[in-house]
């Protein structure tokens, strides 16, 4: 996590902000930080003098940011006509079902984490999906769990070494 | 004026005025569900659109100024059928919950399903879900209900200035919620329930202490008293269809009785106890150079939102507890005394107008060896709901009187009610304590009325007391402001966190009207002009509490009873 300073580091970059300033101070945090915490909301907000509910509310009107760390391993589904027509919905249903997330959530042992894009451009790879850049292709619902058992062991075997 | 034809007949409008407005006055009604009178139009439901000839689309009218010429249609069938269709759409991703609703009978998306004759269901599709969020002692949402017009959004904003709630997402996703979708209990709303006065649903509610208060009422073991707030013998009457402002004391007495209470107080009794304890305490501070401005204690949205948002002001908050926690503090001593009574064995019910009132019971200074002074708060709708369950007759019944030892009251304690009622009652008694002297005019007409702040310099002996009345929590943050900048002509500020007072408080019937706000404030003062005793000070009942038990004002087992402190709230979300 950010630390109070790193984030008035920021904050020192767009003096006199106002509330048209928030999405690119929002886009810097994440940036850095992976995520937008509630610290960082709050105090963005005591500078900007804007409630946390409101900035969360235009936050979450984008699909960029995201709210929580993010995982050991962070998933990215895309979701472009391409994977579309090729059933990405059905593999993106069975992520969040197999984690138990959503997308934008991280699982609780901090290992997974999701987020659905628009077109990555490996369209001839569809359905496709990345875990931390590298592509996985041509997935089913029943091969991406496959996929995910492989990182489980790599999280295991580390976690043991 | 701008003349323009309405349903072809001609009507007169003021120049620049909201189409809404002009139809209003000429008798002619269209349904809306997000227009806020005195706010910015957000035009966003359009169940208000018209059809004005010579535009293309439908035009809302609440967000439409009145134009010479204009030649509008509220009724056509065009436009029936626009509506029927919004309501037909929010119908299809709404629960029907209707038999299990709160709401049920008191719901205008309800009345308008019905007004506009919907009887099939013409889309299907799938509903979005969220949570309940019961996290908070005061407030339950249920965002399923939501229609999202965005009114509660707004008065928490613009009225209250919290913004404790926001829209979030959008699309098939958006919502109402707080910051991260957190707990309301983890967020800065002040428990105010301006929000559920202006909802036209089901989807914000008080958490409910019926079930509590039942099972309580049934037990023979336990011994149940009920104390009544107020305001809210001036409002009760409306869920029995009576006129606003009707005076229904004696009724609801009766009828919290035949409820099963074992006792029925007063809470204008400790409003008269807070303004004896509150006057000497600014006499006090006035006397021996004590933090100034004196602010008033007895709102607990007001306290919340000073510890959230003003706590290098906290110092500047009366020590005393509100009238319903003093009120619990001496029943369950005093009065289980001299009755008797094991304090453990006693529950004790407030019935309030207020649903923060439910939050303030529960912060845990107002306890005393782990015992809440309060066990349970009702707001007025719960105790109609209560007495409609038993099935009382409350037009039929026989007034009586509350009981003793805290039945009588003064008006002085009764206009807490209504905004710059603790004010003008703080005022008669600190005259008194300070001159010797009753004051010659006990109407303090300057911080009566509606307007947000009211400000007076009021003369006592030789001393000039600046006093400031602000309600509606938002109004207050104009006054605090000037303060911490330096302000220093006030002596004594009052504020209450809803507008317009308890009369108006987020536990009332529901609905914003400021005609029936003034009808409840002028049967306040009509009481208090009619009254034989209208200062604190010359309450018999209180005299007696000092004499049996309290010792003097300010004094030591007053500090243990009836004063408490408040901390700051760290991060507000
Ligand atoms: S909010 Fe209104 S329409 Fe919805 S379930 Fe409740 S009463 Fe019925
Ligand atoms: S109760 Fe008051 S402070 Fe809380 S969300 Fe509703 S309007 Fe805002
Ligand atoms: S909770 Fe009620 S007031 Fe708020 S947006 Fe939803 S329907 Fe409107
Ligand atoms: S009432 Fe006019 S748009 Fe909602």
């Amino acid at each position: 996590m950010m630390t109070a300073n790193e984030i008035d580091d920021i904050l020192r970059q767009y003096p006199e902000a106002g509330r048209d300033a928030l999405i690119p101070i929002l886009q810097d945090v994440q940036d850095i930080q992976g995520y937008l915490s509630k610290d960082a909301v709050v105090r963005i907000g005591e500078c900007l003098k804007l409630p946390p509910s409101k900035i969360y509310g235009v936050a979450t009107f984008y699909n960029q940011f995201r709210f929580q760390p993010q995982g050991r391993f962070h998933i990215q589904v895309c979701r472009g006509t391409a994977c579309h027509v090729k059933g990405s919905a059905a593999v993106l249903d069975r992520l969040q079902r197999e984690l138990g997330v959503a997308s934008g959530e991280t699982t609780r042992d901090g290992i997974f984490s999701l987020e659905v894009v628009a077109c990555i451009g490996a369209c001839g790879l569809a359905p496709v999906i990345s875990v931390n850049g590298e592509f996985h292709a041509k997935l089913t619902p029943d091969s991406v769990v496959d996929v995910l058992n492989e990182y489980r062991q790599k999280a295991e075997s580390s976690a043991h070494a | 004026m701008v003349k323009l034809t309405l349903n072809d007949r001609h009507i007169e409008a003021r120049e620049g005025e909201l189409l809404i407005d002009a139809m209003e006055r000429a008798g002619v009604r269209v349904p809306t569900l997000c227009h806020m009178k005195d706010l910015f139009p957000s035009g966003a439901c359009r169940m208000c659109v018209v059809e004005i000839d010579g535009r293309r689309g439908l035009v809302p009218s609440c967000a439409c100024p009145v134009e010479e010429g204009m030649d509008v249609k509220t009724h056509s069938s065009r436009v029936v059928r626009a509506r029927k269709t919004i309501i037909e759409l929010l119908l299809a991703n709404h629960p029907d919950d209707c038999l299990y609703c709160v709401r049920n009978g008191n719901c205008q998306l309800q009345d308008l399903a019905e007004e506009l004759g919907v009887r099939e269901r013409r889309f299907t599709g799938g509903r979005s879900h969220h949570d309940l969020d019961v996290s908070n002692p005061a407030i339950e949402r249920d965002p399923d209900k939501c229609i999202l017009c965005g009114k509660c959004v707004r008065i928490c904003e613009e009225v209250q200035g919290v913004a404790a709630i926001d829209f979030v997402g959008r699309g098939s996703r958006a919502m109402v919620g707080t910051a991260f979708d957190q707990g309301l209990n983890l967020s800065s709303c002040v428990n105010c329930g301006q929000c559920i006065m202006v909802c036209p649903t089901g989807a914000l509610r008080e958490r409910s202490s019926l079930k509590d208060v039942m099972e309580a009422i049934s037990d023979p073991d336990t011994f149940v008293v009920v104390q009544h707030a107020p305001s809210i013998s001036v409002t009760l009457g409306e869920e029995f269809g009576l006129k606003p402002g009707t005076d229904v004391v004696g009724l609801m007495t009766t009828a919290m009785r035949r409820l099963g209470f074992d006792r029925v107080f007063d809470t204008a009794f400790s409003a008269d106890l807070t303004i004896m304890e509150e006057a000497s305490e600014l006499v006090h501070r006035l006397s021996t150079g004590g933090k100034l401005p004196m602010m008033t204690s007895c709102s607990p949205g007001w306290v919340k939102f000073v510890e959230q948002f003003y706590p290098d002001m906290l110092e500047n908050i009366s020590t005393c507890k509100s009238p319903q926690q003093m009120l619990g503090a001496v029943i369950k001593s005093y009065f289980a005394d001299r009755e008797g009574l094991d304090p453990k064995k006693i529950f004790s019910v407030s019935a309030m107008p207020c649903t923060a009132k439910k939050f303030e019971a529960t912060r845990p200074e107002m306890a005393r060896h782990g015992l809440p002074d309060v066990d349970a708060v009702l707001t007025t709708r719960e105790l109609a709901r209560l007495i409609r369950m038993r099935g009382l007759d409350f037009n039929d019944l026989e007034p009586s009187n509350a009981d003793t030892p805290f039945g009588e009251r003064t008006s002085a304690g009764k206009i807490f009610g209504a905004t710059g009622g603790v004010m003008e009652a703080a005022i008669r008694t600190a005259y008194h304590l300070i001159t010797g002297e009753e004051l010659q005019d006990l109407d303090v007409k300057a911080v009566r009325g509606m307007n947000g702040v009211k400000e007076a310099a009021v003369a006592v002996g030789d001393l000039e007391v600046g006093v400031a009345v602000a309600n509606g929590v938002g109004n207050a943050r104009k006054l605090l402001d000037e303060i911490r900048e330096g302000r220093d002509d006030l002596h004594f500020i009052e504020v209450m966190t809803c507008p317009g007072g308890c009369i108006a408080g987020g536990g009332q019937p529901i609905g914003t009207d400021l005609d029936k706000v003034r009808e409840r404030m002028n049967a306040l003062y009509k009481i208090d002009s009619e009254d034989s005793i209208r200062v604190s000070h010359e309450n018999p009942a209180i005299k007696r509490l000092y004499e049996e038990f309290l010792g003097e004002p300010l004094g030591h087992k007053s500090h243990e009873l009836l004063h408490t402190h408040y901390t700051k709230r760290e991060t507000v979300m």
